[in-house]
C-alpha cells in the first residue's frame, strides 16, 4: 500500500537542468516545489578526485545503473528488440544535476531555420525535397519567440562566447562572459577556415572564461582547463551545472525540497487532469504517492516518454497508420568528421569540454541544397577537450589495432592527431520511434522503453557531404594525413556516439501533431508539463542543452501562469 | 608531502606485520612473468615494476596478489596475451611491465567482472551485432573460458603451452580470436578479444591506484601527465609541454 504524502504545488520528476530551472523559477514565485530524484545528492565537493578516466569515463561512475533499468533496441520493426545490456552509444546520467553534471558545456541556440524547418524547406525547395516518410514539422514556436528564454538560460549559466557567427539568430544581448582562450590548436583551425572563406568563431561555452555571478546571485568559477569535463563533474564549480546554479537558487527560497532515491513509476490521472505521481524508494522499495497541483516531467527524454506510456497519457504513435504522437519523431545526431595526423606534438591532453572553434557555413540552410539530396547540415568544430589515454589511441589507416605497431603508432599520434567534427542534424522518419517493450522490465516491474531506430538516406547523404567539408578544413590545417570518417550504414548501439537523443514528446501547434503545446503543456492534461530534448520535432546541427534550457524557462513561465489562471495556455 | 610519508610508513607496517609474506608470493608470480619476458630485447629489468625487485609494492604502493584467478597457469596465459597486445619495446614497458595482468585480475574480481551495472535479466537472444552484448555470461566467465581456449588452441596447433609459444604463434592464436574463428560458448571470440584488448589498454593507462600503469610508465610513454590541477598557465603555449605525471593516489 502506497503512503500518500502532503500535496504540493509542483512536483518535478528528476532534478537536472530542466527540473532545477522549473524548481528555481516556481519556488521564487512562492510555489511549493518537490523534486523527485532517483539518484543521489552530490555537489562540487564530490568531484575533488575526479581526474580518473577509468572510473568516470570508462566505468561510467555518473551514469545510470543499467542493472536497474535500461531500454530495448532494434534497427527496424522486423527485428526483435533486445535490451541495451551495457552502455555504449549514449550515456544517460543519474543523480542530482543529471546529464547537466557530466556534459561538456557546449551551449548552442538552435537556428531560426530549425523551428520552422518544414515551412522554410517547402518554401525554398518545394514540397517534395524529402519524401513523405520524413515526418518533418515546425515546432509551434519561432526563434524570435524563444530568444528571451535562450538569453535567460545563458545568463543563468554565464555562457562564454562571442557574437561573431553571421549565420545564427539575432541575439538581444552579447554573451554574459567573454570567449575562452584561443589556443594554438584552435588557431590552426581558425586560420584554415578563414583561408577557405569560412567564418570561424569561438564555441559558446559553459566552462566559464572568468568568475561570474549570475542574476540569481550564484557564482560560477573560472575554468582551469584541466581537461576533464565530459563524463566528469567539475571540481572547481567552473562548469555551469544545475547543482551550482538553479538547484541552490531554488533551495534558497525555502520552497523547494529534493527527495532522493525516489524513482517515479507512474503519473496519476483522473479525468482531464493529473493528480500526482507514484514513486518507489530505491533503497527500501516502499511506495509513495506525491499529490501535486502540477506535475512536470523533467527526467531524460527517454524516461519522460516512458512515464507517459506506462501511465496511458496521450496516444502512442503507430508507424503503420501514422496515428498517435507519443514516441514519434525520435531523432539522434549525425557525426561527420575528419581526423588529421601532424608531425608536430601538440598539447592535446589540456583542454576544456567546450573549448573550441566552429563554422556554421554548412549548417541549417546556410548553404544551398538545391542540388543536394538532403536538407540541413552540421556545425563543424575543432574542440580541445583534453584527450585522455585509455580512450584516445589515434592510428593512421592500415595500422593494426593491437601489437607492436599499434603501440608505437597510438603513442606517437596521441599528441599529434586532431579532429574536425560535426554535430549533424537528424531528421525524423516514420520508422524511427519509441514505444513500450512487451517483454523486458525494470527492477520495479515497469516495462522498458523500446527504441526502433536506424540511419536514413538523408542521414547518409548529410554525413558524406559534411565529412568532405571537414576533410577540406583538416587538409588546410596542414595535416600530413587526412582521414574522413567512414560512411554510416546501420545504426549500432555499441560504440559511443553522442548523448543527444531527441523527440518522442514533441512540441507543436496542434494536438494532432504533437504531445505538448509551446509551453510544453500536455494537450490531454492541462496540469501536466513535459520538458526536455524530447520536445524537439527533429534534432538540429548543434548540441541540445542550450535549447533545452530555453524550453525549460519557457515551461516555467507557463507553469507559473497556469498556477495563477488555470486552463490551456495556448 | 605528508601524504607521501604516510604512504611509506604504511608500507613499513606491511613489511613488519607479516602481510609481506603474502606480498612475497605475489612477487614470485611477477618474477615468473618477468622471467618469461626477458630475452625479448633484454630491457625487461629497466621496465620491471618495483614489485619485481623488492617483492613488496604494486602500482599504487599496495601489495600485489591474485583476487580472481586461482592458479598461476591461467594468470600466465592472461599475462602473455596482454603482452602481445601491448608489448614491451624501445618506448618502454609492455603490459607485463605495467602490471596490466594484475589490473585485469582485480577488475575481474569486482564490479566489472561481475557485471554489476549491466542489465542481466532474461530472456537472452543472440540478436544483431548492432544490438550489442546479449550474452548471459559475466565478463569474468568470458575471460576464464577465453584463456582456457587459448591454451587449448596452443595445444592443438603447436602441441605446446600457450605461454611457451613464440611471439608469432601467440599472435596467430590471438588473431584467430579476433577473426571470430574460435568457437566459444555463450559469446563470440571476437567479443572476448575486444574485451581483452580494451582491458589491456585500460590497465596500461588507468591511474596506478588500480594496480596497472606501474610507476605511471604508461602515461610517461604517452606524454599524458595524469592528475594535474590545471593547465590554465600552459594551454596557450606553442611548445609541447612535458609535465611530470601525477597519480590521484600519490
Amino acid at each position: 500500500m502506497a503512503t500518500t504524502l502532503d500535496k504540493v504545488d509542483v512536483v518535478t520528476v528528476g532534478v537536472g537542468w530542466t527540473g532545477g530551472i522549473i524548481a528555481a523559477e516556481c519556488a521564487k514565485e512562492n510555489l511549493k516545489v518537490v523534486g523527485l530524484e532517483r539518484g543521489r545528492e552530490r555537489s562540487t565537493s564530490d568531484f575533488s578526485i575526479v581526474h580518473d578516466e577509468y572510473r568516470y569515463a570508462i566505468r561510467y561512475e555518473l551514469m545510470q545503473d543499467l542493472s536497474r533499468e535500461t531500454i530495448t533496441f532494434r534497427n527496424s520493426r522486423k527485428q526483435r528488440a533486445l535490451p541495451m545490456r551495457q552502455m555504449g552509444s549514449f550515456l544517460i546520467g543519474e543523480g542530482l544535476g543529471g546529464s547537466g553534471t557530466h556534459w561538456n558545456g557546449q551551449n548552442w541556440r538552435f537556428l531560426p531555420y530549425d523551428f520552422e524547418i518544414k515551412s522554410m524547406t517547402e518554401e525554398k525547395y518545394g514540397k517534395n525535397k524529402l519524401s513523405a516518410d520524413y515526418t518533418l514539422q515546425d515546432w509551434g514556436i519561432t526563434y524570435d519567440e524563444l530568444e528571451p528564454y535562450f538569453m535567460k538560460f545563458e545568463k543563468t549559466a554565464g555562457i562564454s562566447g562571442e557574437d561573431k557567427n553571421p549565420f545564427w539568430g539575432k541575439r538581444s544581448e552579447d554573451y554574459p562572459t567573454p570567449p575562452m582562450k584561443k589556443t594554438p590548436i584552435l588557431q590552426k583551425f581558425e586560420t584554415a577556415a578563414t583561408n577557405l572563406g569560412l567564418s570561424p568563431f569561438m564555441m559558446p561555452s559553459a566552462n566559464l572564461s572568468e568568475v561570474y555571478e549570475n542574476p540569481d546571485g550564484k557564482t560560477i568559477n573560472a575554468c582551469q582547463y584541466c581537461g576533464f569535463c565530459e563524463r566528469f563533474g567539475c571540481e572547481y564549480g567552473a562548469k555551469s551545472s544545475p547543482e551550482v546554479t538553479v538547484v541552490p537558487t531554488a533551495m534558497d527560497t525555502g520552497n523547494f525540497e529534493v527527495k532522493f532515491n525516489a524513482n517515479v513509476v507512474e503519473i496519476l490521472k483522473e479525468g482531464d487532469k493529473v493528480t500526482g505521481v507514484r514513486y518507489v524508494d530505491t533503497v527500501t522499495f516502499e511506495e509513495f504517492i506525491q499529490p501535486a497541483e502540477v506535475v512536470v516531467l523533467t527526467s531524460y527524454m527517454m524516461n519522460n516518454a516512458k512515464l507517459l506510456m506506462v501511465s496511458n497519457i496521450g496516444e502512442q504513435y503507430d508507424p503503420e497508420t501514422g496515428r498517435g504522437t507519443l514516441g514519434k519523431n525520435y531523432a539522434y545526431q549525425i557525426l561527420p568528421s575528419a581526423s588529421g595526423f601532424f608531425d608536430e606534438q601538440m598539447n592535446t591532453f589540456m583542454g576544456a569540454g567546450a573549448l573550441g572553434m566552429t563554422v556554421d557555413d554548412f549548417n541549417g540552410d546556410n548553404f544551398d541544397h538545391s542540388d543536394l539530396d538532403f536538407i540541413h547540415g552540421a556545425s563543424l568544430s575543432i574542440t580541445q577537450t583534453g584527450q585522455r589515454p585509455i580512450l584516445h589511441n589515434p592510428i593512421p589507416p592500415d595500422t593494426p589495432s593491437w601489437g607492436a605497431d599499434f603501440k608505437k603508432a597510438s603513442i606517437h599520434n596521441y599528441t599529434r592527431a586532431l579532429n574536425v567534427g560535426g554535430q549533424g542534424a537528424s531528421m525524423p522518419h516514420k520508422e524511427n520511434f519509441m514505444a513500450l517493450d512487451g517483454t523486458y522490465k525494470d527492477i520495479y516491474g515497469v516495462p522498458l522503453l523500446q527504441l526502433t531506430y536506424n540511419f536514413t538516406d538523408q542521414d547518409k547523404a548529410l554525413h558524406a557531404h559534411l565529412t568532405e567539408r571537414a576533410a577540406e578544413i583538416m587538409q588546410e590545417m596542414g595535416a600530413k594525413t587526412v582521414v574522413g570518417g567512414n560512411p554510416i550504414s546501420d545504426y549500432d548501439i555499441v560504440p559511443y556516439q553522442t548523448t543527444h537523443n531527441t523527440g518522442g514528446t514533441i512540441m507543436g501547434s496542434s494536438r494532432e501533431d504533437s504531445v505538448v503545446n509551446n509551453y510544453l503543456q500536455h494537450w490531454d492534461a492541462e496540469n501536466l508539463f513535459v520538458v526536455g530534448a524530447g520536445n524537439f520535432a527533429h534534432n538540429g546541427g548543434y548540441n541540445p542543452t542550450g535549447t533545452v534550457g530555453a524550453l525549460a524557462y519557457r515551461c516555467a513561465e507557463g507553469i507559473i501562469k497556469y498556477s495563477r489562471d488555470g486552463g490551456s495556455l495556448v | 608531502m605528508t601524504k607521501k610519508e604516510k604512504n611509506f610508513s604504511r608500507r613499513d607496517f606491511l613489511k613488519t606485520s607479516g602481510v609481506a609474506t603474502g606480498a612475497l608470493i605475489g612477487g614470485g608470480l611477477i618474477g615468473g612473468l618477468i622471467g618469461s619476458n626477458v630475452g625479448g630485447n633484454g630491457s625487461a629489468s629497466t621496465t620491471a615494476p618495483p614489485a619485481a625487485t623488492d617483492g613488496e609494492q604494486g602500482g599504487a604502493g599496495g601489495v600485489l596478489g591474485l583476487q580472481f584467478f586461482k592458479n598461476d597457469a591461467e594468470f600466465q596465459i592472461l599475462a602473455q596475451a596482454t603482452e602481445r597486445i601491448f608489448p614491451e619495446d624501445d618506448l618502454g614497458p609492455g603490459a607485463i611491465g605495467l602490471n596490466v595482468p594484475y589490473f585485469i585480475d582485480r577488475q575481474l574480481a569486482g564490479a566489472y567482472g561481475e557485471n554489476s551495472k549491466e542489465y542481466m535479466q532474461p530472456p537472452f537472444y543472440e540478436g544483431e551485432s548492432t544490438q550489442g552484448y546479449q550474452s548471459r555470461l559475466k565478463r569474468n566467465e568470458m575471460f576464464r573460458q577465453g584463456l582456457q581456449l587459448m591454451q587449448a588452441e596452443a595445444q592443438s596447433r603447436f602441441n605446446a603451452n600457450f605461454v611457451d609459444l613464440e611471439g608469432a604463434q601467440k599472435d596467430e592464436i590471438l588473431t584467430a580470436f579476433q577473426e571470430d574463428e574460435i568457437d566459444m560458448k555463450g559469446v563470440s571470440s571476437l567479443f572476448f578479444f575486444r574485451l581483452l584488448r580494451q582491458a589491456t589498454l585500460e590497465g596500461a593507462y588507468a591511474d596506478p591506484i588500480y594496480s596497472g600503469n606501474a610507476n605511471m610508465e604508461g602515461w610517461k610513454m604517452k606524454g599524458f601527465p595524469g592528475h594535474q590541477p590545471a593547465y590554465i598557465n600552459e594551454i596557450e603555449s606553442e611548445e609541447f609541454q612535458e609535465i611530470e605525471p601525477h597519480s590521484l593516489g600519490m
